[in-house]
């Protein structure tokens, strides 16, 4: 999928007016993120085991790399959370909040899975 | 003691009558060094009257903790199982005779005698020998494969009783030892069934539904159970071992081992042979503050029947111990009404008993909640003025040290006592919490510690761990069940004060690495998911998850990529690299001892070439190739393994490198082949996981050209063979490295170095160093040295075992990565898109490219025109 015009799928974008979709659900391993690139954004897209999918700024305002879809996925009091990989600030996943550096957010995207496809809202 | 009998000057009765009051120094003689026995000594010093005390033991040790004896069983470590206070032996006041028995006690002439037939004198003369398991009337229930479970010897003779081939076991008795005992047998692998004559478990502290909770968590572990049986004989081969048990209705249950757990009985017959009155059902019957109607003898613990009453748990005994200890220093004290409140975890089920559980006290009102689902039984007895006369536990017993504080404390319940069980709808959590205790409550009854003192103890952030407080306070140091109220407390002062709080592992699960480490290995844990259902809470976070994936890395081998185990990972396990600061990685293929060919030399950097990787030689050996992009990873790795390269491990918890010299094979001062030993150390331990990272080297002579003497093992040739240092590095706070052994042979030095690492992967914390987990034991390299080298602890061939599985198991992670199409699908900047990061941005710097500074990016296109540097921009693409 090279081509940022196959990211516009024919069937379910009416459903989903201004989601984008990204993978399958199947694509993403239970308590793991992807990246994906969302109308020119870096988005993490995470899938709990319980079932919950979860979008975020890939971008870590911590060390300033891309790459919050690979942290550990987890729960602080309950809350999801990622730790960014490169030094464990956690972000959580349902408010886009540092827990561990009070200045520091990202956003949060909204996320839908249907039939099986992830979408995510293009931020435009 | 340094008095003989013989010069001791003669009192009169009168005079000895107030001995106890007189100012010192006494000689007191303690007959029994067990947990009660020892706490008396602890007392005795601490008053710091300058009595002389001598103290005999049975046992070859000084004492411990029986409490947790079962823990033995898969440590094997007795070193963890020590009480409070250990040193008080070396004080000079104080001799403990290990291995020594009283025979006899001449109360006229104020003597013990001992089994050696040595006399010992006495002003005042403490009993604390405890009490022997009861072993029923069983029919041929006496020789090889019948055991008790009481002390270190016993568990050593089941372990070795259950190694002679024993594949099932049964533990006679279905109280509270008798579940640990079962445990036990489970741990070493045995199928388990528990026989109890009365109608259900627990008997003592359960009623009928709380103990049905119970067995069906005991039934769940696998552990067989079968009530209302009594044993009738023991059925034995023709070779003298058990068969089978042949029970009163005929019936048979065949066995190869047999543990009686069935009630215990004091050890009076000192007493009784001396003339002194024992209770009704046994025991030396002494009064409230401990005295025989000798004024010079007393007896503590699970020997004493306080008016007529003998209790079997180390509460009532510490109580006993501190009230002797004060009188003997001249104060007062009696003891208090027993607290027969008991908590057991028997690896994930909780169970719990305090006060008048069954419920007899006239007007006692019930509160249950039976929930047969989850099989939680919790049942709280109230009086009509609300207050807590009781209750019962099972399955859940998170409220047992607050609830068990209001039964003790004797005040009306804050709230409705179902709400102290479960939460009323839309509340988070039940309406109790450590806060809405008083000062004045006693938090720890062994060691009579008020909550006051505690929050005085924590005050300022002082102490952080529980470990500090048990030191500070001695709280949790006796049973061990107010541990999680004390820090709960702790943590609650801590975080009033705004400090933050070190929570065993972290907030998901309430246990040390070492406790997790060993659920895993006994229970044969094989998931994340299976160790946070039975034994944490929540979903896990980056601390616990990869602590985990380490232990199941070491214990069971499977790939890290895995998808049970690929959302453990962090990043670098994860993608098998090191994650650098911009988001790309490093990659390190693994140079064993440094060794390497002219053509893999070649083939590495035509890849970094290739790739454009910027490229270091590290302090460990190692050529270290920087900047590849997450999608770059599996084509670099295709090319380094075709070349004959394997995965460094760099980016694991796990052994890195085994430095070397060039040895024999060229120096010209070499006296041993260093890189032939570093090259197969390194094979044989590479992809070890530990909790730190590891690292080694061999030196071919003393010039130690390799330094050895600053890794976790290092090795320095002899002219007879190797010296081995271990626990050295240390990382922030550098440490030399301790010498372990002398002059070994490669196959010594390789079978002791299994050992050492075994040992040091099953019993350290969560990212403990070799070197602060060598200065956290108490033993020194005297207790290593013993333990890996003499097999003190019997767990040698074991731990050689577990190494010789995993060298058997090795496979490299990225050749097996590259085998696996779905494992290299995850390795994209993008899940729906080729490009790689468009942000990556790079300066040259001395030739070889690096990742700009946010500061750079703004002069990015000067940087790109200047003729120093030439910016990458956007790489790949």
């Amino acid at each position: 999928m090279s081509d940022l015009a196959t990211l516009v799928p024919e069937r379910d974008d009416t459903s989903h007016p201004g989601h984008v979709e990204v993978c399958d659900l199947e694509a993403i391993l239970p308590d793991t993120g992807v990246a994906a690139l969302v109308g020119g954004r870096q988005v993490a897209v995470f899938r709990l085991s319980d079932g919950r999918v979860f979008a975020i700024d890939h971008h870590d305002p911590c060390s300033g790399a891309n790459v919050l879809a690979r942290g550990i996925v987890g729960d602080a009091g309950g809350d999801p959370v990622v730790a960014s990989p490169v030094h464990k600030q956690r972000f959580s996943l349902t408010t886009g909040r540092c827990l561990d550096a009070e200045d520091r957010c990202v956003d949060v995207h909204a996320v839908r899975v249907d039939g099986g496809r992830v979408a995510v809202a293009s931020p435009d | 003691m340094k008095t003989s009998p013989a010069t001791t000057p003669p009192e009169t009765a009168g005079a000895r009558a107030t001995a106890a009051h007189r100012s010192s120094p006494r000689r007191v003689v303690v007959v029994g060094n067990g947990m009660v026995g020892h706490e008396l000594v602890r007392r005795l010093v601490a008053a710091d009257v300058g009595h002389r005390i001598v103290v005999f033991g049975d046992e070859p040790r000084p004492a411990y903790d029986r409490v947790r004896l079962s823990s033995y069983v898969a440590t094997r470590d007795v070193t963890a199982l020590a009480l409070a206070e250990p040193e008080v032996y070396e004080h000079p006041d104080v001799q403990l005779r290990s291995a020594s028995r009283v025979v006899a006690i001449d109360r006229d002439r104020q003597v013990v005698r001992t089994d050696q037939g040595a006399d010992e004198a006495y002003d005042e003369l403490v009993l604390a020998t405890g009490s022997r398991p009861f072993v029923p009337p069983v029919g041929d229930g006496d020789g090889p494969g019948c055991h008790v479970y009481r002390t270190i010897e016993d568990l050593d003779d089941l372990v070795a009783s259950v190694a002679s081939g024993a594949r099932r076991g049964v533990v006679i008795g279905g109280g509270l030892l008798g579940l640990e005992a079962a445990e036990a047998l489970r741990t070493l692998g045995l199928h388990t069934t528990v026989v109890e004559f009365a109608p259900h478990l627990m008997p003592a502290q359960l009623d009928a539904p709380a103990a049905a909770a119970l067995r069906r968590h005991v039934e769940a572990l696998g552990i067989e159970v079968r009530t209302e049986h009594a044993t009738k004989r023991v059925v034995r081969a023709a070779d003298g071992r058990p068969r089978a048990l042949e029970f009163a209705d005929g019936t048979t249950l065949d066995t190869d081992v047999v543990v009686y757990s069935a009630g215990i009985r004091p050890r009076d017959e000192l007493a009784r042979d001396c003339g002194l009155p024992v209770g009704e059902r046994g025991g030396v019957l002494v009064d409230r503050t401990c005295r025989t109607e000798d004024p010079h003898v007393w007896a503590v613990g699970e020997v004493a029947a306080v008016d007529g009453v003998t209790h079997g748990l180390v509460g009532p005994g510490y109580a006993q111990a501190r009230v002797v200890a004060a009188r003997l220093a001249g104060g007062d004290g009696e003891v208090p009404d027993a607290d027969l409140s008991t908590k057991l975890k028997l690896l994930g089920v909780d169970v719990a008993s305090f006060g008048d559980a069954k419920a007899t006290t006239p007007a006692a009102r019930c509160v249950v909640v039976d929930d047969p689902v989850a099989a939680v039984h919790q049942k709280l007895v109230v009086d009509d003025d609300g207050r807590l006369l009781g209750g019962i536990l099972v399955g859940d017993a998170d409220a047992y040290a607050v609830l068990h504080q209001f039964h003790l404390g004797g005040e009306p319940l804050p709230a409705a006592p179902i709400t102290l069980l479960q939460p009323a709808a839309g509340d988070a959590a039940p309406a109790l919490g450590p806060a809405a205790l008083p000062d004045s409550c006693t938090v720890c009854t062994c060691s009579n510690v008020t909550k006051g003192e505690v929050r005085a103890a924590t005050a300022g952030g002082r102490i952080t761990t529980l470990a500090q407080l048990k030191a500070a306070t001695n709280v949790g140091t006796g049973c061990g069940s107010c541990a999680t109220l004390c820090q709960r407390l702790m943590e609650h002062e801590l975080e009033a004060a705004g400090i933050e709080v070190d929570r065993s592992l972290c907030e998901h699960f309430p246990h040390t690495r070492q406790e997790l480490f060993d659920i895993v290995r006994t229970r044969r844990v094989r998931t994340f998911a299976e160790l946070l259902d039975g034994w944490g809470t929540g979903s896990g976070c980056a601390t616990c998850k990869p602590a985990v994936a380490s232990m199941l890395a070491t214990l069971w081998n499977e790939h890290v990529l895995d998808a049970a185990h690929a959302p453990l990972q962090d990043t670098n396990d994860r993608y098998l690299a090191n994650l650098q600061r911009d988001g790309t990685y490093s990659v390190v293929p693994r140079v064993p001892a440094g060794e390497i060919t002219p053509r893999q030399l070649i083939v590495l950097g035509e890849v970094a070439t290739e790739f454009d990787l910027y490229t270091k030689i590290t302090g460990g050996q190692r050529v270290d190739l920087f900047g590849a992009r997450l999608d770059q990873l599996p084509s670099i790795w295709q090319r380094l393994i075709d070349a004959g390269f394997e995965s460094g491990h760099a980016y694991g918890k796990a052994l890195r490198t085994v430095k070397s010299c060039v040895g024999t094979a060229w120096c010209r001062y070499g006296v041993q082949d260093s890189t032939a030993l570093a090259v197969q150390l390194e094979l044989r331990y590479r992809g070890l996981r530990s909790p730190h990272k590891l690292k080694s080297a061999v030196s071919g002579c003393s010039r130690e050209c390799a330094e050895a003497q600053s890794k976790d093992f290092g090795v320095i040739a002899t002219e007879k063979g190797w010296n081995l240092y271990v626990c050295g590095n240390g990382g922030m706070r550098p440490r030399h490295a301790d010498l372990l052994a002398e002059d070994l042979d490669t196959p010594t030095l390789v079978r002791v170095l299994d050992r050492f690492l075994m040992f040091y992967v099953r019993t350290a914390d969560k990212l403990e160093r070799t070197s602060t987990w060598f200065e956290r034991r108490e033993g020194g390299m005297e207790e290593l040295r013993a333990i890996l080298l003499d097999d003190s602890l019997g767990i040698c061939d074991e731990l050689e075992a577990a190494m010789a599985d995993h060298v058997a198991s090795y496979t490299d992670e990225w050749a097996a990565t590259l085998a696996d199409p779905q494992k290299v699908a995850r390795f994209r900047h993008f899940v729906n898109d080729d490009t790689p990061d468009p942000d990556l941005a790079y300066v040259r710097e001395r030739g070889q490219r690096r990742p700009v500074f946010d500061h750079e990016r703004e002069l990015l296109p000067v940087l790109a025109t200047s003729g120093t540097g030439r910016s990458d921009g956007q790489v790949g693409g």
